[in-house]
């Protein structure tokens, strides 16, 4: 199954790692029944970099929650390593929009209570605390461990809501515009981090963004979302730019250029603007 | 805080009249202090720096004490203009001050169980509140809890709620007496029957609110039910809770006063009303600043509690 090759270079060779078939999600209001999404089909490969972009309304988050497990399909399937996902779990990390760190904890704590949950039965204290150190270490955060959420800048709850995420080794990472609400330059900073971190730990990754630039940079596939109501899967781009990727030197190359292109053109040519119908 | 609000338009608006072309800004209405202060650099221009200082911070220092001493001012004023106008019925203020410094000489004696001192009597008062608020308060935030998770029990309970609370605490007191047989657990009842409600209710609707990003946070995580209680429920719901405590000390502490009046005993209810049996209206007159001071003194305090628990993102 886990066969290991390079996954970020030929993505639709490798195993079927997320599958989602025929998907549809419906949402009663107070207007009636919503149709959210439609006719969902995706697989995402073991170790594969996925963007989730599209307009405003057009179901991103909903299909991100429903991989999650946060909410449940009104039809169709969701497999992860080919279990059904009934339910969030520990194996399905979740970076959400607004961090969402509990303000009464310390840095340290907030990610300790994710720790704790995935490895209190199997380790000591003091293994899970290296645990905490050590994810804190890697968004480069150490000193700011006994700090609280309110203590500390946008930018660095985000990258401890990362932190907690990447702690409990999931299987996959799921990020709901992480980066949406920083400014351009933490942004900038926090998605050359997250290439790093992802080359290290080899994860499988699926994000929501707003940001074609982001998407390109980041991603090994980029799905490209039809406006809503009934929103579907309009177009999957393969990004098959080398690794590591520099955002200096990518931005000039035409193969960038080309890709960015395709994205820019999906979102403002042919799904146009949706602000009227959402 | 309050009065930095409050003034800076006013103080604002002679520099406006003089700055009116070059500062248009300043007729908005919560001035801000940078524009304030800009405004008067401007005015007073010519004085070294160290003198406008001094001039600044004896100004704010005026602004602090002053609009509190003419609400005092005021209310003694009509006070005596009332005790004049009344031919002396109700005592002038000095008389009441020179009986209040004699009173408070000695708060603490006993001649026999219907003559205490002052003193006493607001602590044999407060022990009730305590008492009465400490049972609610171990009902209510349990009982809170379960009624703000629990939809069934919510939609069980709210009609009860929505029923009894409304009901004067005092009407509860005959069933007191008739239930317990005296007249100081009958008080308590009564306190426990007017704390429980803002408690229950404030509890209630924290757990209804806690965000729904920190219960996804528990969902993903896959925390146990204690967990989510310990780490999540109760810190997001405490700033709820403490508000309700809030609310219900300070109607346990109004009621306190006429459940006293109709029970006797010792208390500064029963004080209020001894005092008026023997018409003796400066000392009703001083109860009645001493039961403002006592609550002013339980809200500050309290309110000091729930601002140490309250986290800002909580709020937003």
């Amino acid at each position: 199954m886990n066969t290991t090759t390079n996954p970020s270079i030929h993505p639709s060779l490798s195993t079927k790692f997320i599958e989602v078939h025929g998907v549809e999600q419906t949402f009663k209001t107070a207007k009636g029944l919503f149709p959210a999404l439609r006719d969902i089909n995706l697989t995402i490969a073991k170790g594969e970099f996925v963007a989730l972009i599209g307009h405003s309304g057009c179901g991103k988050s909903t299909l991100l929650n429903l991989i999650a497990g946060l909410t449940t399909p009104t039809n169709g399937a969701l497999l992860c390593a080919n279990k059904e996902i009934k339910g969030p779990g520990p194996e399905r990390a979740v970076v959400f929009q607004n961090h969402s760190l509990l303000p009464w904890l310390t840095c340290f704590d907030n990610i300790y209570l994710a720790v704790e949950r995935v490895f209190g039965a199997k380790e000591t204290k003091a293994q899970l605390k290296a645990r905490t150190d050590a994810a804190l270490a890697l968004v480069g955060l150490t000193p700011a461990g006994q700090k609280r959420p309110g203590e500390i800048s946008g930018g660095m709850k985000q990258r401890v809501g990362i932190a907690r995420a990447l702690s409990m080794e999931p299987q996959v990472l799921l990020m709901d515009e992480p980066f949406g609400a920083l400014d351009a330059l933490t942004r900038a900073k926090l998605q050359d981090e997250l290439l790093e971190i992802v080359a290290r730990t080899h994860s499988t990754v699926v994000m929501v963004t707003h940001d074609v630039d982001e998407a390109v940079l980041l991603s090994d596939k980029i799905v490209m979302m039809t406006n809503g109501p009934a929103a579907t899967i309009g177009e999957v781009l393969s990004v098959d730019l080398p690794r590591p990727r520099k955002r200096v030197e990518l931005a000039e190359d035409p193969q960038y250029v080309h890709y960015r292109k395709a994205v820019i053109d999906f979102l403002y040519t042919r799904q146009g603007h949706v602000e009227k119908a959402a | 805080m309050v009065s930095a609000v409050f003034h800076s338009p006013l103080d604002a608006a002679p520099v406006a009249a003089q700055n009116a072309m070059n500062n248009v800004a300043i007729s908005a209405s919560p001035a801000s202090a940078r524009s304030q202060k800009q405004s008067k650099t401007e005015a007073t221009a010519s004085p070294a720096p160290a003198s406008r200082d001094w001039a600044a911070l004896s100004r704010s220092f005026w602004m602090a004490v002053l609009p509190p001493l003419c609400g005092l001012g005021l209310l003694i004023g009509l006070w005596a203009v009332v005790s004049t106008t009344t031919g002396g019925s109700i005592p002038n203020p000095v008389e009441t001050w020179k009986q209040a410094l004699e009173i408070f000489s000695n708060p603490f004696y006993r001649n026999g169980p219907n003559d205490q001192g002052v003193g006493w009597n607001v602590l044999m008062s407060l022990e009730r509140v305590a008492v009465g608020f400490g049972m609610a308060a171990l009902v209510g935030i349990p009982a809170g809890f379960v009624i703000g998770r629990f939809s069934f029990l919510s939609r069980m309970f709210n009609p009860l709620i929505s029923l009894l609370r409304p009901v004067s605490p005092l009407a509860w007191l005959p069933i007191g007496l008739l239930v317990f047989k005296g007249a100081n657990p009958a008080a308590i009842w009564t306190i426990f029957i007017c704390s429980i409600w803002p408690m229950i209710i404030n509890t209630a609707v924290g757990v209804q609110r806690v965000p729904q990003d920190y219960m996804n946070v528990a969902r993903v995580l896959n925390l146990s039910e204690w967990k989510i209680a310990t780490k999540i429920l109760f810190p997001a719901v405490l700033p709820y809770m403490l508000t309700g405590v809030r609310l219900a000390v300070g109607t346990a502490w109004l009621v306190i006063v006429a459940a006293e009046m109709l029970t006797g005993g010792v208390g500064i209810g029963f004080w209020v009303w001894d005092e008026w049996n023997n018409l003796n209206v400066k000392n009703i007159i001083i109860a009645i600043f001493v039961i403002g001071i006592v609550g002013l003194v339980l809200e500050f305090a309290l309110i000091k509690l729930a601002t140490a628990f309250t986290f800002e993102e909580v709020k937003a």
